[in-house]
């Protein structure tokens, strides 16, 4: 039980990081936190007590195995993941260009 | 040859184009690639006619495709039912006169390859939203659609776009992650990820606070995607920065699909609606509608203005749907299916006004209607239908959620709609005034009607608003009563699957 | 680091990458070929397979690394392998449904065992690989012109 509430702790982490720094390279670190506590609470959902690696192996007899689904679930979350953040990366590398500074107050054009 | 088999087709056809146009972009001249994409859309647009039929014709109201054969609730399976044909009946009209408006519209930009590539992906990612049966899978095919609408609005790289962008890309991943977080606590309660076996395990076990708070987080993600008030402030912004054809597919199909479609469909069928979230619903959604029409009311920028209001008749829909009444759900989906075609018919007109005079600043334009009879024609037709005048579609809607809240006693919200729709007209009266009547400026005395292509879209658009009203007589009616059905069957959703995947 | 991007880094450095870079690349083979046995597939394999052209990179400079994959041929390459996922997921088609698996399944355990589950793995890898070198290549190609200027 603790540990599923420290996978939310460190999503609250990352939440304050994406809401309150003002550089936007932090920002994006903050929503890579988020990620990276999303993924670990789903990947921890499928522990069952004693098991072992869900793989088959050849001549050996299987028991307890941990939950599968989760893991594939995961691994798609984190291609989605990689996706924005190489969207995110190379246009805080664009905005860097066109406006001369990474700071969220001052990058300000589109108002009301 | 069975009719489910043509529900993988929404998903084959927008991937295979996608890749395909990303391939052969580079080799080929650029009336392929328009005929290709016009054709595509096409096959789409009749195939999801032809599903309208095919639900008719079946035994069960419900069409279910397993996919690699495997049964729910061990794999994922596809669903036909009423709801899935009404959007997919509006996007892939909407994607299909989109995509045939820019065709002459990205001259102005420059890669045409890239555009379509995305354009494809995002509507393989609302088509495959639409049709299927599991909840990871709808999370999967939500990232597509936004993710590729991040990249589409900042297509332009200017610096507004880029902006614009970014903080698009932040909170709708933040609302992502909401979602996520929303799945896993389900799966990790119900141990499967089928809708309808999750329906069926919620209503036997016993929970007390799980289904509560996982509302919440909902409510959360999926109203980021709607773009419902106190989770909004990203639309004006992305939605007047995007090109003209962007911006009429993101808010005229997409927050429709990413936000209010998975939210109904969880909220219905999966949860069973319950009397706190009617009214959260309906609060947000009276909330929406004023806000966002007084905030439009001091906009200058056209498609900011546009932007604004798409926010407020969001509201309606979600007020006509939290009311839970038949006559409620049946105008809400009504006026979804109107405020696509409406919406995107009046950023068609921007783009038009944009491409023939390069601005999109009320004050710098007037007296338009001599030089573009057609875009001023047709932007008319639009504001009479989003302002709620017969016999325009717009009105019948607006009346019926009106009447569902009366019906109700809620007669509070009833005045608050009232309100809206007459705040709505003064907003367009003001668009007519400065764009199209009034003086010509001499420094637009060249300019010219958008190109045929441009107009066959607008046109089209215009017509399906001017019949939409007809959509209520009792030959049509069934495409519209069907979709609410399945909203009021609740979880009996479940019971349908269930029987039609056994037979 | 890296002083230029043009001329990469050290003679250390460079002597080292030459002996790794076809092992790492011929790990993530490993990894992509035997997805339906042991732990990894296609995405974990396809990400080793771009991690050895990005560390060719880092050591030579940009130009050795473009003359071994370029620009346009990582784009072909990335559509192209889409393709091919998607033609093995419509080969199911003909054995009844969409994404059927309809290769023969062969003894577990083997190497040509599983249907087309390696076929998609080999698919994936592919489409992984190439689009994180060609973002990689981007990311970098835009840097450098932004020093130019």
């Amino acid at each position: 039980m603790t540990l599923y509430l420290l996978c939310l702790i460190l999503f609250c982490i990352g939440l304050y990081g994406v809401l309150r720094k003002r550089n936007i390279v932090k920002i994006i670190i903050g929503l890579g936190i988020i990620e990276y506590a999303m993924n670990l609470f789903f990947v921890l959902l499928g522990y069952r007590y004693h098991g072992r690696a869900p793989i088959y192996a050849q001549n050996q007899q299987i028991l307890d195995m941990v939950d599968p689904l989760p893991q594939a679930l995961v691994l798609t979350s984190i291609v989605i993941g990689l996706g924005v953040t190489a969207l995110v990366i190379s246009m805080a590398i664009r905005i860097y260009e066109k406006y001369g500074t990474f700071d969220i107050t001052k990058i300000k054009r589109l108002k009301g | 040859m069975l009719t489910q088999n043509i529900i993988p087709l929404f998903v084959i056809i927008p991937l295979f184009s996608a890749f395909f146009i990303s391939f052969i972009g580079r080799f080929v001249k650029k009336t392929f690639i328009n005929a290709f994409c016009c054709f595509s859309t096409a096959a789409l647009l009749f195939f999801s006619a032809f599903s309208i039929s095919a639900l008719k014709a079946s035994a069960t109201s419900v069409l279910v495709y397993t996919i690699g054969g495997w049964k729910p609730p061990y794999g994922i399976c596809l669903v036909l039912d009423g709801l899935s044909v009404l959007m997919l009946v509006t996007v892939n009209l909407v994607a299909f006169l989109v995509c045939v408006y820019s065709v002459s519209y990205m001259e102005k930009y420059t890669d045409r390859t890239k555009f379509f590539t995305l354009f494809f992906l995002m509507l393989c990612g609302m088509n495959g939203l639409v049709v299927t049966g599991d909840l990871f899978n709808l999370f999967v095919f939500l990232e597509i659609a936004s993710i590729s609408s991040y990249a589409l609005v900042a297509f332009g790289t200017e610096a507004e776009e880029l902006e614009a962008s970014f903080k698009y890309a932040i909170m709708g991943s933040v609302a992502s992650s909401f979602i996520f977080i929303g799945i896993a606590f389900l799966y990790g309660f119900t141990s499967t990820l089928n809708m309808a076996d999750m329906a069926r395990v919620i209503s036997e076990k016993p929970q007390m606070w799980l289904v509560p708070f996982v509302s919440v987080l909902f409510l959360m993600g999926f109203g980021l995607k709607a773009a419902l008030v106190p989770f909004h402030a990203w639309l004006p912004d992305a939605h007047s920065s995007a090109p003209a054809s962007i911006s009429a597919m993101l808010s005229g199909v997409l927050i429709k699909t990413l936000g209010i479609y998975a939210m109904i469909r969880i909220f219905f069928n999966i949860f069973g609606i319950t009397q706190a979230l009617q009214s959260a619903l309906m609060f947000l959604g009276a909330l929406s509608m004023l806000v966002a029409v007084i905030l439009a009311l001091s906009q200058w920028d056209l498609k900011r203005l546009l932007a604004y209001h798409s926010i407020s008749q969001v509201g309606y829909v979600v007020l006509g749907l939290g009311l839970g009444t038949p006559l409620g759900i049946l105008g809400g989906l009504f006026h979804l299916f109107n405020h696509s075609v409406f919406k995107s018919l009046l950023f068609l007109n921007s783009g038009a006004i944009d491409y023939a005079v390069g601005t999109r600043d009320l004050k710098e334009m007037s007296g338009l209607r001599k030089k573009m009879p057609v875009t001023a024609a047709t932007n008319f037709i639009a504001s009479m239908s989003i302002a709620g005048i017969p016999p325009f579609n717009g009105f019948f809607s607006k009346l019926l959620i009106i009447f569902a809240c009366i019906e109700k006693g809620y007669i509070g919200y009833a005045l608050a709609a009232v309100a809206a729709s007459i705040l709505t007209l003064a907003s367009f009266m003001k668009v007519q005034k400065f764009a199209f009547l009034g003086e010509l400026k001499e420094k637009y005395a060249e300019v010219k009607e958008a190109p045929l292509a441009m107009q066959f879209s607008m046109v089209c658009l215009a017509l399906v608003c001017i019949f939409g009203g007809l959509l209520l007589l009792p030959i049509f009616k069934p495409f519209l009563t069907s979709a609410a059905d399945v909203l009021l069957a609740g979880r009996g959703y479940a019971g349908g699957v269930f029987k039609a995947v056994l037979r | 680091m890296i002083d230029s991007p043009d001329k990469g880094m050290s003679l250390i450095v460079k002597t080292v990458t030459r002996l790794t870079v076809g092992l790492i690349l011929l790990f993530g083979i490993y990894i992509v070929l035997h997805g339906h046995l042991s732990p990894g597939g296609g995405f974990a394999g396809g990400v080793i397979i771009a991690l050895s052209f990005v560390h060719l990179m880092l050591a030579f400079g940009k130009d050795v690394a473009v003359s071994k994959i370029s620009k346009n041929f990582a784009s072909n390459l990335e559509s192209l392998s889409a393709l091919m996922f998607l033609a093995i997921a419509l080969l199911g088609f003909f054995g009844g449904s969409f994404f059927l698996n309809i290769l023969g399944k062969g003894v577990p355990f083997k190497l040509f065992s599983a249907g087309t589950i390696p076929l998609s793995n080999v698919a994936i890898s592919l489409k992984v690989g190439v689009g994180l070198f060609a973002i990689f290549l981007a990311l970098v190609v835009l840097e450098g012109a932004e020093k130019e200027k």
